[in-house]
């Protein structure tokens, strides 16, 4: 802490104003007088697998999706893409200033998933993420029901963030060992961010349950809304077969023990009940959406869709 | 809540009390003003000067507000980014806004202020913010003009502030410099790929650049003639160089800047001046400045409305876990004395 | 060690009494409005006299009162349950940048308790690599130093050059000493 404690700590010098202000790298702008490899500041890129790793690997034909993966990692990106989405609009209006940035960390890994997954699926003819993203029509979305859920109140927003990063997290696990190298290694990189996903929803449930009665009567209703979507995320299907059956992937339905195991044990801890309501029959799967998504992708797609062809 | 438990007021001193206190604050005020001298740093606990205290917590408070409202322009277009990796690093940008409001809150605490009722007066409309967030972002083009310009004043101004006198605001602001590098940086890219895209897409930066470039000049603040309390905030050290100097330096650098843009500013008076070695700009319109300033700007309610909405609607959340805590406090402390 | 960005409650020194408190210095009273960011045009912002700390701590030390007031918005076991209690109090965020160094403090934060503070502060101290592991204090924890004290507390090292191998000259030249 010396170096915290004299009178000029890692301040910038008149030099380093100079060049900053015409940015020069900031990062190493900051001569610490003292001991600066201590610094709380110093800030890296880190080194992992990013979207643009994949985009570059498919565009140079290194990689290429078969059409059974493609259309598994539509699946994934797209569930992932629709929940970015969605938390991206909490970045300003989360209940603390703290949270804004949670939540914005969340959104940043789901989408960082949904470019990975989506570049993967573009592989299968030369597309981009962008393409897929921003050129399908609605009815060709993959996405399940539940990530299309409005984001309601905070606690809907929890309830959708809690089915999801333990459902994310069971799958994520599993598929770091599939024969498909690509989607081996992006769940690799996922799994990691989505358990922090779950400690964060399942902190939320806790305190919400726990807190006060205004509140747990808000996180009852908020499982209430977004449990009818939870079946959908577990049902099998000829692609699941298939891709099951090569090791590329696994049965959606193989997962639902240990999320009702794990969820159950949140649920139990809260003091909450698995709420008992039917499941909704989905289709997203098979592009058949709730009326959620129509704006949605209006919304996402609109500018893109005025300049097709430009870059950005 | 405790913000308003102020520190009690002794009733009346005695004689020899008030003596004390005189010496006290006379010893305080020498160390103060030897701090200054040398350059040095002034601490949360230090003695410091009643009005150095009130201007660094409007300041720092002020600056604060800027970053938390001015998340809202860019906060809008992120669900409409035209490609997946700028929704990535819009996200990225206003959710480092929203840190950098917070680092500084947590540098305007330090000066006893609560951060809670800092946000209230916000919201109360009692405090200000730097106007320019309260023009409207229209355009895409508006998320690489608001960068490039907007980004690029503050970093400006900001810089110098890593040296302020106050220690923990200008520790604040190395930190928040440091993530300030890549927001001028993109915008400068959104511009860059826009002015070498579609004519229409060029259009939309254009008239981006035309409609930011004023306001953000204007970031600097009145000319220094019109802005009689600066050459207090420089004796004190929290400002370090005029409002006329800042923009003029900045003009500079963004004459060099929008030619590698393809792009021109809206001001046909820009030139550099050989013999006061200063860059010079055409005239602006300090009218409208003050019109906004003063609450009468395109969004002024409609930001104010929408922090007070997440504030509001938030209350419950912030109450269920403090509520939390509180049981989980007792629980603890009961089986504690238990065991 | 002087923990910024916290509001510094003197925890530690209960006992002599803020004498000079609420009372302003003489000296120039003028105005000054000197954000560089917003440049104020008529009215004052922020009305000082809500500003609770003393402006002259001069003495270093608040009666008791002061520590759970003003500075400290409560810490946990103070925190309402009551439903206008929706104020987190204030932690102290200290980041190991990597193995093998000391934490450093990196700023403050507010969280209703300690398991959320250290999410928050990954969340928000660490959001680029900054760090491998975390601390969070709660801010009215920390004991600090009278700054006022300076002149008395750490006066005793000064001087004493004996404890520094600059001092001892006439090995120099000496291998391995
Ligand atoms: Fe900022
Ligand atoms: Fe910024
Ligand atoms: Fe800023």
């Amino acid at each position: 802490m010396n170096s915290e404690s004299v009178t000029t700590p890692e301040t910038y010098t008149e030099a380093h104003a100079a060049e900053t202000t015409g940015h020069g790298d900031i990062s190493v702008g900051v001569a610490g007088s003292g001991d600066s490899s201590a610094s709380a500041t110093r800030i890296t890129p880190g080194n992992a697998l990013r979207p643009e790793d994949i985009a570059l690997e498919v565009r140079t034909g290194l990689v290429k999706p078969s059409e059974d993966a493609a259309e598994y990692a539509l699946r994934l990106g797209d569930d992932a893409l629709i929940l970015a989405q969605r938390l991206g609009h909490w970045i300003s209006r989360a209940p603390e200033l703290e949270e804004d940035v949670a939540l914005g960390n969340i959104a940043l890994d789901q989408l960082g998933h949904a470019r990975s997954f989506l570049s993967y699926a573009a592989g299968l003819d030369e597309k981009s993420e962008d393409d897929l993203a921003y050129f399908r029509r609605e009815h060709e979305f993959r996405s399940a029901h539940l990530f299309e859920q409005p984001n309601g109140d905070f606690a809907v927003t929890i309830a959708r963030q809690f089915v999801v990063s333990y459902y994310q997290f069971e799958l994520y696990s599993r598929l770091t060992q599939s024969t498909d190298a690509t989607l081996a290694a992006i769940s690799a990189k996922a799994v990691k961010e989505v358990d922090y996903h779950r400690d964060h929803s399942a902190q939320w449930i806790l305190r919400l349950a726990l807190g006060t009665e205004e509140s747990r009567a808000r996180i009852i209703h908020g499982l209430k809304l977004i449990w009818p979507y939870v079946g959908e995320l577990f049902v099998d299907d000829e692609l699941t077969h298939r891709l099951a059956e090569a090791g590329t992937a696994v049965e959606p339905s193989s997962l639902k023990a240990d999320f009702d195991r794990l969820t159950g044990e949140i649920l139990t801890e809260a003091e909450l009940e698995v709420p008992q309501v039917p499941f909704a029959p989905g289709g997203g799967r098979r592009g058949k959406h709730s009326e959620h998504l129509g704006y949605i992708l209006a919304e996402m797609q609109v500018l893109a869709r005025e300049h097709p062809g430009a870059s950005w | 809540m405790a913000a308003q438990n102020l520190q009690p007021v002794p009733e009346a001193l005695s004689p020899e009390e008030q003596e004390r206190a005189a010496q006290l604050d006379a010893e305080g005020q020498a160390y103060f003003d030897h701090v200054m001298a040398q350059d040095s740093r002034i601490e949360p606990k230090d003695w410091m000067p009643a009005a150095y205290r009130k201007t660094l917590l409007r300041q720092i408070s002020q600056h604060a507000h800027s970053e938390i409202i001015g998340m809202q322009p860019e906060a809008n277009w992120i669900s409409r980014a035209p490609s997946l990796k700028r929704k990535a690093i819009l996200m990225a940008k206003v959710q480092d806004e929203a840190g950098h409001g917070l680092y500084l809150y947590s540098a305007a605490e330090t000066l006893g202020q609560p951060r809670d009722k800092m946000m209230d007066d916000l919201i109360a409309g009692k405090a200000r913010y730097s106007s320019i967030f309260n023009y409207p972002a229209l355009t895409w083009a508006d998320m690489g003009a608001i960068g490039w310009l907007v980004d690029g004043a503050a970093i400006c101004n900001q810089v110098p502030l890593c040296r302020a006198s106050y220690g923990p605001y200008g520790r604040a602001m190395v930190r928040i410099c440091k993530e300030e590098s890549f927001h001028q940086r993109q915008g400068f890219e959104i511009l860059l790929e826009l002015s070498n895209g579609t004519p229409a897409q060029k259009q939309m930066a254009q008239d981006a650049v035309n409609r930011w470039y004023a306001p953000a000049l204007m970031m600097f603040g009145p000319p220094d003639d019109d802005s009689p309390n600066s050459k207090q905030s420089m004796a004190w050290n929290i400002k370090r160089f005029s409002n006329d100097e800042l923009r003029s330096r900045f003009v500079g650098m963004m004459v060099e800047q929008v030619r590698v843009l393809g792009l021109t500013l809206p001001d046909s008076e820009v030139r550099f001046n050989d013999e006061t070695r200063k860059w010079e700009h055409g005239p602006l319109d300090w009218e409208e400045f003050k019109e906004v300033l003063a609450g009468r700007g395109p969004c002024n309610a409609q930001r104010l409305e929408r922090r007070r909405e997440a504030h509001d609607d938030g209350a419950w959340v912030r109450e269920a876990a403090a509520a939390y805590a509180a049981k989980q406090a007792r629980k603890h402390a009961e089986k504690e004395f238990a065991a | 060690m002087t923990p910024h960005g916290n509001p510094e409650v003197p925890a530690s020194s209960a006992g002599a009494v803020e004498s000079s408190a609420a009372k302003v210095p003489a000296g120039p009273v003028s105005e000054p409005s000197a954000s560089p960011v917003i440049e104020p045009s008529a009215s004052p912002v922020i009305e000082p006299v809500e500003i609770p700390v003393s402006t002259s701590s001069t003495s270093g030390v608040s009666t008791s009162a002061v520590s759970t007031s003003s500075v400290s918005t409560g810490s946990t076991s103070e925190v309402s349950t009551s439903s206008t209690g929706n104020v987190w109090p204030l932690w102290e965020v200290f980041v190991r940048s990597s193995r093998g160094l000391s934490h450093v403090h990196a700023g403050s934060l507010h969280a209703p308790d300690a398991a959320m503070a250290l999410r928050n502060a990954r969340d928000l101290y660490t959001r680029r690599n900054e760090g491998v592991s975390i601390w969070v204090v709660p801010a009215d924890a920390i004991a600090a130093s009278d700054p006022d004290a300076k002149g008395s507390f750490f006066e005793s090292p000064q001087g004493k050059d004996y404890r520094h191998a600059t001092y001892y000259t006439k090995s120099e030249g000496v291998k391995h000493l």
